[in-house]
């Protein structure tokens, strides 16, 4: 197991120790800003979610207009006063168009794909808009920075992808997004938090170094497997984190079809069991489900038919996107004993 | 997730918090000091907290992002800061105007490099016909010998002229390096600040349109940064949205914001250049001058019955010093002067004159002045005089007596005065002095010997008289060349007044003025200056005598256009000889002066004013305080549900509703939609528990997913299935 799975499994300790007691400040946040928890889809933007604070453009707007009225007084300008009047009631009421381009939102998020540990995941963000107002420009953004944004129209819907980092292995919750927009001038931020109650399956990230599954067929399968010219060509498969970068078909990478996978149909008969016991109990059991998820990637690279035995959890063997499907599941949301 | 107390978890409770953060903002200016100092800082205090934490949530919105060039924001930038510079274009000096359109003009040609396709092969070299932006050192070394320059051609970088140079050479640099949204949106307030400074210029009604459609152009510039792909029809359609939407609430600041009278700070000494008008000397030529404006010098409402045009003298600054060829005020007599003392023989007459600012002193006023408007003062020789300099159009209510007698006990030091000449002057007009003189005429047949004399001689009254370039200008003009305009006559006449051993002085000021018959009231322009004499005659007092008038009676009975001769250079709205052109002309000057009436003359007073008319207590600020903010509220929440129409109930989209109904219509049978559950979820439950209704629900369901979820593609076909889902819902028998 290298250091960089150590720090990952690391990490999803971490995170939850670091859910500590919560604060009065935080509780009350909690209560001001309408943070309530994961919710069912579809969340309704109401008034009473949705809020309001100028922007740091809005504050020098603010400087400028405070400027422009001192020149009105100095200089006794009519017109000036009626400029820096007008400027500062649009801004009041850009207020007002800022508020109206969240309210009334419908939000539904669905996961939008798996992945491995220490990849990210795309979440489709859906709105729904009831209303018959364009709504421009409106974003989610994540804790860790990623931001997706569109447009939906008037009676319409629209839909945004947002990736979120997937740090550890099992059921990823977005956490909480922020629903906001800086439409119309950009001088007032309008936000809502939605905590959507939906989690993707993030499987645990393959151990990087290749270490033979141990057993009597397990390493003859592996071998068979690898030799690429004692086995027949059967297609190809997008390239995923652990496969090995000598089955990468580089010709078709040449021609610009990204990164694909040659697949190879091993001999008939051969069968491969993937046991928890097999791997060593001191890599850890993330290190362990790591090096599982390795075997069970390269089994289905190489189209052998695996089986996998897990504490509590037995699958039959079997080949193909299913059974591969199945097993990281199986691995990415295994309970580990305490 | 931890919850506090359920008590407090009531959403009242929440709102009243909100509140109460937000009340001492509003109710602070009603309070003792110590109490607002309070509030003040606890809600301070807690909108800080507020805003730390909102921040938590806004790590998203502090993101910069880059613009695009070539895209349309960038054009609509360009555009709007074209739209507020060029009235300024015309008042900078001209290598100024130069180097912002060259700049102006590279930035052009960088984005149109930018749009052009990159082929294979062509780099965007100088040589390849692209053009780049100048690297930073250049355009700071440009903008450096730019401010140089600036400083240079006026002495200062201080300021309304160097103030404007300068920002427009700082906005022109800024667009060439403009890359990002935030470099656009600190062009954008730049440019909002440029409108401004037009005012510094002109308030005019055509300069308001014109800043007016540059506001919107910009406050669409500026929508357009924050849209994914900004479309002009729409960005400029939500601009004026904003923009009208804000009126209510900008006429209640315009009303009832305080008005703060006098500079906030020192008034810079450059107002005032190139304004024409009467000034504080006379000499020959100078008036002629004047004939050629049609700037509107002043205009008066009279409340009854309009004096007759020969009446019409409106006085202002008086000469008294005599150099040979230019007339002076003169310093004031040494001993003592005798108060301006008026006897009004006829029923004094009212008026309201609005001044156009001028940067002088004196007001004008209807001779005689009988009554002085509040914060003037009248001079010895009954000028009035505001306190300072007239830098703002002022408005004043007037009363004139028609016939009246003045100073009729003048002071010896004021007679010597008015018999000050120049020494070894004009020989042959003092010839004809002694010879009046020795007649021992008393001194009103004297003045009438003279007026006589302009009427039978041939003097001609002309805007366009011959240059008087002997040194004895008095005598040039009343023994050869005998044409002149108002001035030639009235320093003629009151230097032969004056060697004839009368006393007499020369009045500037503007006789006659056109009624607008549209706005009912006199337009007086500065082609309307004249200047007559005043003399001293005992037991009369000073008495007005204009030797224009004998010359020429047309001049003071039917204005200076009926006066003078047709190829006499004249503006033709004061000639007024195309009737189409005056009528537009008199339409043009009623909304100009309602204009200066209503929107650029609102001061103090005029707020003062408005609120005594209002019923409310002028003088107290409290009052003004909560008038402005009821009103402000008033205003807010108009636009408010203004904006927010479309999100009422009753105008949410059809296609939910009418599936919200079947909703209601099912869960009376029992069959309740869960939260969260799908439609297509909640019609195979609600079929399997009411099979007789499967296929109307199914149908209805079905409809509903695609109208939600693939609309149609046009318009017609939306509204055609959307009436059919309604007219399924409404069938629907449960």
């Amino acid at each position: 197991m290298s250091p960089a799975d150590a720090s990952r499994a690391a990490n999803g300790a971490s995170a939850v120790a670091a859910a500590r007691a919560p604060g009065t400040w935080r509780r009350l946040a909690d209560w001001l800003f309408q943070r309530r928890g994961r919710e069912r889809a579809p969340v309704r933007l109401t008034q009473r979610r949705i809020f309001l604070l100028p922007t740091r453009y809005g504050a020098f707007f603010a400087v400028v207009l405070l400027v422009m009225l001192g020149g009105s007084i100095n200089y006794g300008l009519s017109l000036g006063f009626v400029l820096t009047f007008l400027l500062g009631s649009m801004a009041v009421v850009s207020i007002v168009h800022a508020f109206r381009n969240l309210s009334g939102l419908e939000l539904a998020v669905l996961p939008g794909g798996r992945a491995f540990a220490g990849e990210s995941i795309g979440f489709d963000v859906h709105f729904a808009n009831p209303h018959r107002l364009h709504r421009y420009s409106v974003a989610v953004a994540h804790a860790s920075g990623q931001v997706a944004s569109t447009d939906c129209p008037a009676y319409g819907s629209a839909t945004c992808r947002l990736r979120i980092p997937a740090p550890s292995r099992g059921r990823l919750y977005p956490g909480r997004l922020t629903v906001f927009t800086r439409h119309p001038l950009g001088l007032f931020y309008a936000w809502s938090y939605v905590e959507p109650d939906c989690a993707a399956i993030v499987y645990p990230h393959p151990e990087s170094t290749l270490s033979p599954p141990p057993g009597s067929t397990g390493g003859e399968g592996r071998r068979s497997a690898s030799q690429d010219g004692q086995d027949d060509f059967a297609g190809l498969r997008p390239w995923h984190v652990g496969d090995s970068p000598q089955r990468i078909a580089w010709k078709a990478a040449a021609r610009g079809q990204g990164l694909l996978i040659k697949q190879f149909v091993a001999e008939a008969g051969s069968l491969a069991w993937f046991d928890w016991d097999d791997t060593p109990a001191s890599l850890g059991d993330e290190g362990r489900l790591s090096r599982l998820a390795r075997w069970v990637v390269e089994a289905d690279a190489a189209g052998l038919a695996f089986g996998l035995r897990l504490p509590g959890c037995l699958l039959p063997p079997a080949s193909g996107p299913a059974q591969r499907e199945s097993a990281l599941e199986a691995l990415a949301l295994h309970e580990a004993r305490r | 997730m931890s919850r506090l107390p359920p008590a407090l978890q009531r959403p009242w409770v929440r709102e009243a918090l909100w509140c109460a953060l937000i009340a001492p903002m509003v109710a602070a200016p009603l309070l003792g000091a110590a109490p607002r100092l309070l509030l003040a800082l606890g809600s301070a205090l807690a909108f800080w907290r507020a805003y730390v934490i909102g921040r938590r949530a806004m790590h998203a919105r502090q993101h910069d992002v880059a613009l695009p060039l070539g895209s349309q924001s960038n054009w609509m930038l360009l555009a709007s800061l074209a739209l507020v510079l060029a009235p300024h274009a015309l008042r900078l000096p001209a290598w100024l105007t130069v180097l912002v359109v060259l700049f102006i003009g590279w930035r052009i040609a960088v984005m149109r490099t930018a749009m052009r396709p990159l082929t294979r092969g062509t780099s965007r070299s100088l040589f390849r016909g692209g053009v780049r932006p100048p690297p930073r050192a250049l355009l700071v070394a440009m903008v450096s010998a730019a401010s140089v320059g600036v400083f240079l051609q006026y002495g200062t970088l201080f300021g309304r002229e160097p103030g404007v140079a300068l920002l427009s050479i700082m906005i022109a640099m800024k667009l060439l390096e403009l890359q990002s949204r935030r470099d656009a949106t600190v062009l954008v307030f730049l440019a909002y600040f440029l409108v401004i400074t037009n005012f510094l210029y002109s308030q005019t009604l055509p300069t308001a349109l014109l800043m007016l459609a540059a506001v919107w152009l910009i406050t669409a510039t500026m929508i357009g940064f924050h849209q994914r792909d900004p479309r002009f029809r729409q960005t400029t359609f939500l601009a004026a949205q904003l923009l009208v939407q804000a009126v209510p609430l900008m006429i209640v600041l315009f009303v009832f914001f305080p008005r703060l009278p006098g500079p906030l700070w020192g008034l810079p000494r450059d107002g005032g250049q190139g304004v024409t008008g009467l000034s504080d000397s006379m000499s020959p030529g100078s008036f002629g001058q004047l004939s050629a404006s049609a700037d509107v010098a002043f205009r008066v409402e009279f409340p009854g019955a309009m004096p007759r045009p020969v009446d019409l003298y409106w006085r202002g600054p008086v000469f008294w010093q005599f150099d040979g060829r230019i007339w002076t005020i003169g310093s004031a007599p040494s001993g003592p002067t005798a108060p301006p003392v008026i006897r009004a023989i006829s029923e004094p007459i009212a008026y309201t004159v609005t001044l156009e600012p001028h940067f002088e002193r004196w007001l004008l006023a209807l001779d005689m002045p009988s009554a002085l408007p509040p914060e003037t003062r009248m001079s010895g020789e009954f000028v009035l005089l505001a306190n300072g300099q007239v830098r703002t159009r002022v408005r004043y209510e007037g009363r004139a007596a028609l016939d009246y007698r003045v100073n009729e006990n003048e002071s010896e030091a004021n007679l010597r005065r008015a018999l000050q000449l120049p020494a070894g002057l004009n020989p042959r007009t003092l010839a004809l002095a002694a010879e009046l003189r020795a007649a021992g005429l008393a001194p009103e047949r004297m003045v009438e010997q003279v007026l006589d004399r302009f009427r039978r001689e041939p003097f001609f009254y002309t805007t366009n008289p011959p240059l008087l370039d002997s040194k004895h200008t008095i005598d040039q003009f009343l023994f050869e060349s005998r044409r002149g305009f108002c001035e030639h006559y009235a320093s003629a006449f009151t230097f032969l007044m004056r060697a004839a051993g009368v006393p007499a002085r020369v009045v500037t000021g503007y006789q006659g003025g056109v009624v607008n018959p549209v706005g009912n009231y006199l337009v007086v322009r500065q082609a309307e200056a004249h200047a007559w004499s005043e003399v001293w005659i005992a037991g009369r007092g000073w008495v007005r005598v204009d030797p224009t008038a004998a010359v020429s009676p047309l001049r003071v009975e039917s204005g200076i256009a009926a006066s003078i001769a047709q190829d006499d250079p004249l503006p033709l709205l004061v000639r007024g000889s195309v009737p189409m052109l005056s009528r537009a002309g008199f339409a043009m000057d009623a909304v100009a002066n309602a204009w200066n009436q209503w929107i650029l003359s609102y001061n103090t007073q005029r707020q003062q004013q408005l609120l005594r008319n209002l019923g409310l207590d002028a003088s107290d600020w409290k009052t003004l305080s909560v008038m402005l903010l009821a009103g402000a509220c008033a205003a807010t929440l108009l636009a408010a549900l203004f904006a927010l129409r479309s999100l009422l109930p009753g105008r949410r989209d059809p296609v939910v509703r009418a599936w919200e109904r079947l909703c209601r219509k099912l869960a009376q049978t029992g069959v309740v939609r869960a939260p969260g559950e799908g439609p297509s979820a909640f019609a195979r439950r609600a079929a399997a528990a009411r099979p007789d209704l499967a296929a109307g629900i199914g149908e209805i369901a079905a409809c509903y997913v695609r109208l939600r979820y693939q609309p149609p593609g046009s318009d017609a076909a939306a509204s055609a299935a959307t009436a059919d889902l309604q007219r399924r819902v409404r069938m629907l028998k449960t």
